[in-house]
Order: C-alpha cells, then sequence, then structure tokens
C-alpha cells in the first residue's frame, strides 16, 4: 500500500522539478544570447552540454583514477585518453592554422605547477571530485561538493593572488607541441599511455564502458565546440577564482595590487559581467546541466544527505580550498590541465597528469583518516 | 535534508551571485564579439586557467 502512494509522489516531485528548470535554462539561454551576446549564449549552451553529458552519462576524472588504482580498472581512464585524443586530432591542427584567433591550454611547467598538481590530485580523492567533478555534483545534490565549491573558489582566488611568487620559485616558458609533428607526438603519447594502462589491468577489466564511450565522443564535441567559439579552449579554475575575486571586490578589497588580477585580460574580466567569462558560463552550465539531469532521474533526489562526522564536513570544506589553490598554482584542474593542456599541445598538461596520478595514490589513503569513509 | 534541498541550494546560489553581478556589471550586447571566435579575424581574449601571471610581460 505504501508504495503504491510513494511512486506517484516521487513521479510527481520529479516531473515539478523538470518542467520549471528546463524553462528556467531555455530562458536563461536565450537571454544570455539576447542581453550579453550570441557567442556568450553559445558557450553557456556548451556548458550545459558538458553538465548533461558529465552527469547524465556518469563520466569524471576522480573515480576512474580511484577505479584504476584500487581495482586496476581502466575503463575510464582509456576514455579520458579517447576523448582528449579526438579533441587533440581536431584542436591542434586549428590552432595551428588559426594562431591569430584561437590559443591552447598553455601552462608552465614549474616546481610550484608540479607540486599544485601533486596536492590537487590528493585533494580530488579526497572528496572525490575535480574541477569539473565538483561543479556537477553540486548540482546534482550533493552535499560534500556544494561545501566543498565556495572553498574551492576562495582557494582559486588565494591562489591567484599568490602565483607570481610561486612561479618565480622557477617555471620554464610554456612548451607546446604544435603543427603535425606535435599531434603525432600527442597521439602517440596518449597511445603509449593507454597501453600501460591495459598492461596494468586486471583482467576482465580491460574495455570501456558504452556509456563512456559515448560519454569521450561527445565531450571531445563540446570541448571543439568551445575552442571554435570562444577562442580558448575548456577551462573550469579560472572562472571560479573570478566568481570569488568579484565577490571580494563587492566586499571592499582592492585586487589592483594583485599581479595576476592587475594583467589587462583580469582586470577586464574582473570588471566586466560574469556573463562574458568563457570559463564562468560553462561552469554555470555544467552545474545547471547536472541538476536537469538530476530532476530527470527517478528517486536520485530524495535520497538523504551523506551523515558524515564533524571531521568529514571539515575535510570536505578544506580540500575544497586546496583544489582551489592548488589548481591556480597547477595552470588548471583535470579540465584546463590535463584535458585541455594534452589536447592542444602545451607539455605542462603531460606533468600535471603524473603529478596528480600520484597525489592521488596519497589521496586515497588520506579518505578514511579524512573522516570520507570507513577506516581501512 | 536530501539531495533535492542541495540542488536547490546550488542553483539559488549560482542566481543570487548572477543576478548580483548583473546589477554591479551588465553586460552590453552591442560589445558582443562575433559569434565564432574561429574566423572573426580577432585576437582571443578571455581568462583562462593556464593564463600567463605577470601584469603587463
Amino acid at each position: 500500500m505504501s508504495s503504491t502512494v510513494a511512486i506517484p509522489v516521487t513521479e510527481a516531485r520529479r516531473q515539478f522539478g523538470v518542467w520549471p528548470l528546463t524553462l528556467l535554462l531555455l530562458a536563461g539561454l536565450a537571454a544570455t544570447a539576447l542581453f550579453a551576446g550570441a557567442r556568450f549564449g553559445l558557450v553557456l549552451a556548451i556548458g550545459l552540454g558538458f553538465g548533461l553529458v558529465l552527469e547524465g552519462l556518469r563520466f569524471g576524472f576522480a573515480g576512474p583514477w580511484r577505479a584504476m588504482i584500487e581495482r586496476r580498472d581502466p575503463g575510464g581512464i582509456l576514455a579520458q585518453l579517447l576523448s582528449i585524443a579526438l579533441v587533440a586530432a581536431v584542436a591542434l591542427p586549428l590552432l595551428a592554422g588559426n594562431p591569430d584567433e584561437l590559443i591552447g591550454a598553455q601552462g608552465r611547467i614549474g616546481w610550484a605547477m608540479v607540486g599544485g598538481a601533486f596536492v590537487f590530485g590528493a585533494a580530488m580523492q579526497v572528496v572525490l571530485g575535480c574541477g569539473s567533478g565538483t561543479l556537477v555534483n553540486a548540482g546534482s545534490g550533493n552535499a560534500v561538493a556544494l561545501v566543498a565549491l565556495p572553498l574551492f573558489c576562495v582557494g582559486s582566488l588565494l591562489g591567484s593572488i599568490h602565483l607570481n611568487w610561486w612561479t618565480e620559485l622557477g617555471a620554464l616558458p610554456p612548451i607546446v607541441l604544435s603543427g603535425g609533428a606535435g599531434l603525432g607526438l600527442t597521439l602517440a603519447a596518449l597511445a603509449a599511455v593507454a597501453v600501460l594502462v591495459l598492461a596494468r589491468a586486471a583482467p576482465g577489466t580491460r574495455r570501456i564502458q558504452r556509456h563512456h564511450l559515448l560519454a569521450a565522443v561527445l565531450l571531445a564535441g563540446l570541448a571543439i565546440g568551445n575552442l571554435v567559439v570562444a577562442g580558448q579552449p575548456w577551462g573550469v579554475v579560472y572562472g571560479l577564482g573570478l566568481w570569488a575575486a568579484k565577490g571580494a571586490v563587492a566586499l571592499g578589497a582592492d585586487l589592483s595590487g594583485s599581479g595576476f588580477w592587475a594583467a589587462p585580460v583580469n582586470a577586464a574580466t574582473l570588471s566586466g559581467s560574469i556573463l562574458t567569462d568563457y570559463t564562468s558560463l560553462t561552469n554555470i552550465g555544467m552545474i545547471l546541466g547536472a541538476a536537469w539531469i538530476a530532476t530527470r532521474r527517478a528517486g536520485s533526489l530524495d535520497q538523504p544527505a551523506p551523515r558524515l562526522p564533524l571531521r568529514g564536513w571539515v575535510a570536505a570544506a578544506l580540500s575544497g580550498l586546496v583544489l582551489g589553490y592548488s589548481s591556480r598554482l597547477a595552470f588548471g584542474c583535470n579540465v584546463g590541465a590535463l584535458y585541455s593542456g594534452i589536447a592542444t599541445g602545451s607539455l605542462h598538461g603531460w606533468v600535471w597528469f603524473a603529478a596528480a596520478f600520484a597525489g592521488s595514490i596519497l589521496g586515497l589513503r588520506l579518505r578514511p583518516w579524512a573522516g570520507m569513509e570507513a577506516k581501512r | 535534508m536530501t539531495r533535492r534541498h542541495i540542488m536547490f541550494a546550488a542553483c539559488g546560489l549560482l542566481a543570487a551571485m548572477l543576478a548580483l553581478d548583473l546589477r554591479a556589471s551588465p553586460p552590453n550586447p552591442f560589445d558582443a564579439p562575433a559569434v565564432l571566435a574561429l574566423w572573426s579575424g580577432a585576437a582571443p581574449v578571455g581568462g583562462f586557467c593556464g593564463a600567463p601571471a605577470f601584469s603587463g610581460s
């Protein structure tokens, strides 16, 4: 008897959530295109696509790395490598042919960059959410991600303020694998990592699940679209730091003394509308796209929030802060440095990959001590 | 508290941030760039995660 009542109530709640959100999203896209510009509306739509794909097809970065480290299941990482390769195959020729209009995700390899990527890898395993994962998880009703996200923004702002100091510890200029040779090297290196991962895989796990395959292809299409429309690759961290910077300025802070925020491009985004910042738009799209999927998924939103000990919530908050700070020093997170960095030929993406993966191994050992799961 | 409350909280915080920002820095559609950066003839100008850390250099 109780089930015959509970099912319609759940369905009614689900329907209640879907339609207002759908109309709100369509209105938001139209308003952005109308009041900010068609390009910005298009970038927001691409961001929504990222959110729909990441949440709808359960594609992520932290989870697959955890699966590889703990269970030697390589499917998710292979899907990541495939997606990056697809983007590289299109993006590198586009960048070579249109250097005045498009720019890659370049970063500088240095001590702080390597350390930042290592710490990011550890922190993302503590909260089981990377840059994109934190946004998508927050949008889909994950309490840990919602606690981590505001501090991710604050951490990114603090990292940007300290970035010059950290970079002066020693950093190379950006090294970019470009043109046909760069594409060949990038694809060969991605294939080599895939072979390495397959060699380490547990028997019976050497395959990419169909939904991850589809997600890899769709994400690649969206990432190429982001490059073509915005002129720059898909990123996350910059937008989050910008949100905190805008908040700080609104509260009376003066960021003109910061080398980072005084740079012309950053000063312009700081004084402009969030609706004209590409990484902000895709970030907003990811949150809302994931929320839309969550409203469509029967029963998903009726689950209770997790019951963590106090130190679990403190760990989530601190991890958010660390994720933001470290990704700023590392010139990006799993999206801006790993995915877009490698796909647009930046050598720092490869260094980020190695350092963050090593950090992930440590992070998984820290999870029980942080109160995020039972001690093993 | 369920995931529904958390989802609405996330969307609500986002909406509040956008509303405050629109009030402080309204966008100007007449300054909008071409729809596509590719073939626009204009240099990319947005901030990015890998942006150089040095002002003016």
